[in-house]
């Protein structure tokens, strides 16, 4: 810590910001564009996505910068868990909305169609989960939990494990077996993205199960896509702890910046109990 | 705490940052900031000001004059995502900028960089909707609530207004975020929870609001998304989904929203009354749980805005009393603003004006609140004038009021100049005798059955609208004189002593000089 203990680091102004506009408004149109099959949108989202990279180097860049100058102190800590803290509420909040998407279909809107007032419309439908719905006529079969999906979920879990196993590593200035368990975790992660992907596959090719496939195949590829990509947020998030630790930044007492993705990892984890729960197996 | 603000030299109470255009764009103060989102919030209120004449011009008289019928529900729709999004809650952020660090004595805000990233978002949005007018289509005409089946129609401006959903979402989403680590880790010493200004302790738990419900309305655009170009069946009963499932998520969003509207106007309004009235606020820490009551209960209560579209009589009771409950914490706020003015050495400068106009008018809206509750009332009013006569009483007499309240009351510690009192008082008003020949005279259109957003109407209802017509072009006309007092105000005011208002209490008149110097409490006072 500097002398400036007492002092609450307030950044001097700062372009990365406006950059980072910049990045979204190019992809809010080049999407909005590419969703309705115009050639220019492919253009701006590749040109957004690309500043945003930029931007994401830059400014995480900066703050990992002042964080290994001292300029934060035990107030700027805080702030960090706070900020942290809030930001992985509100991405519970998110995925809420679709969990209640599921429960609302399953509990409601699907018995519904079920009822008497439906039959002289869809009188061939029966009402039970899974479902594509009276109107789609394509067949699935759904995806079972005791394959791949329970794999997954230990796989996730272990990493779990071996991300707090890093945490106990850097407490104890153990810096070789803090990266040896970075990367497991890394790797678990990874495995657990490509399982994913294989199973997509199996979806599409064998089970004919599709995000077209009616309530069961939206919230089943919507539920599980998201997380796989919070998923790959945070496998890259913990790649750039990884890269962080083998440049020698954190200390035993000061490393919020790894506790923040390992708080992000499980929740990522928790997420996925969720899924396979409520998903998969109910 | 202490701050020390980095501009590679040593610290002090020198204003090192770039200049022009520069200064805006890159920086981290709380004040350059608040000042954005200020003007920011009066450009679209502008915007959506002139949609809403529009619209009133187009209902002047019956039958179709000046508005193609698809270009009155673009009108009516952006009008009200504007409102909302773009002028109100940007306007209140922009208070929380500028007062919520000087209210609890801290240096700046928590994240000074990610502050400026949540306004700077702000203008991306915005062009997205406005833009929107112009791509082929049009704008989104669903209405600002988008309901599919109409919202998965539409081309590309409803695609447009989704990703503006998205970004105003992420700024709104930072912006909280940066207020509740600011209020909970930034107090200076002695400034316990409750000893914070009421402002500070409504933004707080607006804030909680946000995080809680901007993720779940940034779920439900994105599922709107991909029902309408990916083929998911979330609102397609023939695939398993349902219409009314949006309305359930959106409104589970849209209920606390409107409370993160007014929730921050109740702040302002309790600083100002004591200040006036020369009187601590009466019962505070009753204020300050009401206002949690409040935040609490709104999370309950969405599917009053649903009673017709088909749901379970438990349900509709359900909601229904819920609903009401929230009558009782915001009558524990009117109860104590009174009993606050009650005997108080009452003067009645602009803001006060403005806050007792408040109290007025938003208690009107309260009670058409309550009416609207009822269920059997609700099936009979739904979807018709009297619950936009309903939500504008609110809306622009209680948040846009509140909003020129705090304006007034804290333009002198802004600018360090005085705006002109009888221009202030003229504003008031003027805003005051239009805003109610616009909407009182809707309560009665409702009652009538004139339906909302139609461009046409029938012959028995020409009268009242072209009252309201009038009315909206006067408030229209007096708020461009609002630019002018401000302007006024900053060029060529009075200059502004310290505390110009007797009854002040707050650190901001206490213990800053006028105009607020650009860093404040860098070393931070002692609350007593």
């Amino acid at each position: 810590m500097s002398q400036e203990s007492g002092h609450y680091y307030v950044p001097a102004p700062s372009g990365w910001p406006i950059v980072g506009s910049t990045a979204l408004l190019f992809m809010a149109f080049g999407a909005a564009l590419t969703m309705n099959k115009m050639e220019l949108g492919y253009g701006l989202l590749a040109v957004g996505f690309a500043i945003l990279i930029y931007m994401l180097f830059g400014w995480f860049g900066t703050v990992a910068r002042e964080s290994e100058s001292g300029k934060f102190n035990a107030a700027v800590d805080r702030s960090f868990r706070w900020g942290m803290g809030w930001f992985i509420l509100t991405e519970v909040m998110f995925f809420a909305a679709f969990f209640g998407a599921l429960f609302y279909m399953r509990v409601f809107s699907l018995p519904w169609l079920g009822d008497a007032d439906h039959s002289l419309l869809w009188p061939d439908f029966v009402a039970e989960w899974p479902t594509a719905g009276p109107g789609t006529h394509e067949q699935f079969t759904p995806m079972g939990a005791w394959g791949l999906p329970a794999i997954n979920t230990l796989l996730l879990l272990t990493s779990g494990v071996t991300c707090t196993l890093a945490h106990w590593a850097l407490q104890a200035g153990k810096r070789e077996s803090l990266k040896m368990w970075l990367l497991a975790t890394i790797f678990l992660g990874v495995l657990f993205l490509g399982l994913q992907i294989y199973e997509y596959g199996h979806a599409y090719a064998d089970l004919n199960l599709k995000l077209t496939s009616g309530a069961y195949g939206s919230t089943f590829f919507m539920l599980t896509g998201f997380h796989g990509f919070h998923v790959t947020l945070g496998a890259i998030m913990l790649t750039v702890i990884y890269f962080r630790c083998a440049a020698g930044h954190f200390t035993p007492e000061k490393h919020f910046g790894f506790e923040g993705v390992a708080w992000y990892w499980h929740f990522v984890d928790v997420v996925w109990l969720g899924l396979f729960i409520f998903v998969y197996l109910m | 705490m202490a701050a020390v603000q980095d501009h590679g030299h040593s610290h002090g109470h020198d204003d090192h940052h770039p200049t022009g255009i520069m200064r805006w764009i890159t920086t981290t103060n709380h004040k350059d900031i608040g000042t954005m989102y200020l003007w920011f919030s009066f450009a679209m209120f502008l915007v959506g000001g002139t949609l809403a004449m529009g619209i009133r011009a187009e209902l002047y008289q019956p039958g179709i004059q000046i508005l193609e019928p698809e270009l009155f529900n673009q009108f009516t729709t952006l009008h009200g995502l504007i409102m909302v999004f773009g002028a109100i809650m940007p306007a209140f952020v922009g208070f929380a900028n500028w007062q919520v660090p000087m209210m609890i004595g801290a240096p700046d805000m928590a994240f000074a960089r990610m502050n400026n990233w949540s306004f700077w978002l702000l203008p991306v949005a915005a062009t997205l909707l406005v833009v929107s007018f112009f791509v082929p289509g049009g704008a989104a005409a669903g209405g600002w609530t988008f309901y599919p089946p109409l919202s998965t129609q539409g081309g590309l401006g409803v695609d447009m207004m989704i990703f503006a959903v998205h970004i105003l979402g992420a700024s709104s989403i930072m912006g909280s975020i940066n207020i509740i680590t600011t209020i909970l880790n930034m107090r200076a010493p002695g400034m316990t929870m409750m000893k914070m200004p009421l402002f500070v302790w409504t933004w707080l738990i607006t804030a909680y609001l946000l995080v809680l419900v901007m993720p779940v309305l940034a779920g439900v655009v994105t599922m709107l998304l991909t029902d309408r170009h990916f083929g998911t069946s979330f609102f397609n009963a023939a695939g398993g989904g349902d219409p009314v499932l949006f309305q359930h998520i959106f409104w589970f969003f849209g209920h606390p929203e409107v409370y993160i509207m007014i929730l921050p106007s109740f702040g302002i309004i309790s600083e100002v009354i004591p200040a006036f009235s020369r009187k601590p606020l009466f019962g505070y820490s009753s204020m300050v749980y009401a206002t949690a009551s409040i935040a609490i209960l709104s999370c309950f209560v969405w599917a009053h805005h649903m009673f017709t579209a088909g749901m379970p009589v438990t349900g509709q009771l359900f909601f229904m009393y819920a609903t009401m409950l929230i009558a009782v914490p915001t009558g524990v706020k009117v109860f104590n603003w009174t009993a606050t003015m009650w005997r108080g050495s009452m003067t009645f400068e602009t803001p006060m004006l403005f806050s007792i106009g408040f109290i007025f008018l938003f208690v009107i809206g309260g009670f058409s609140g309550v009416i609207c509750a009822i269920v059997p009332i609700d099936i009979q009013v739904q979807d018709t004038y009297y619950v936009i006569a309903h939500f504008h009483y609110v809306l622009v007499s209680g948040s846009l009021f509140a909003i020129f309240a705090g304006i007034y009351y804290w333009l002198p510690k802004w600018t360090g100049r005085m705006y002109n009192e009888t221009l202030g008082k003229w504003h008031f008003w003027l805003s005051m005798v239009f805003f109610n020949i616009t909407f009182f005279v809707q309560h009665f259109l409702g009652l009538a059955g004139m339906p909302r957003r139609i461009p046409d109407y029938a012959l028995q209802f020409a009268d009242f609208n072209m009252i309201s017509s009038l009315g909206a072009f006067g408030f229209g006309l007096t708020q461009l004189f609002f630019l002018y007092i401000v302007i006024n105000c900053i060029r060529s005011g009075e200059k502004a002593p310290q505390k110009p208002w007797e009854g002040a209490t707050t650190l901001e008149w206490t213990a800053l000089p006028t105009p607020a110097p650009y860093h404040s409490f860098e070393t931070p006072p002692v609350v007593k």
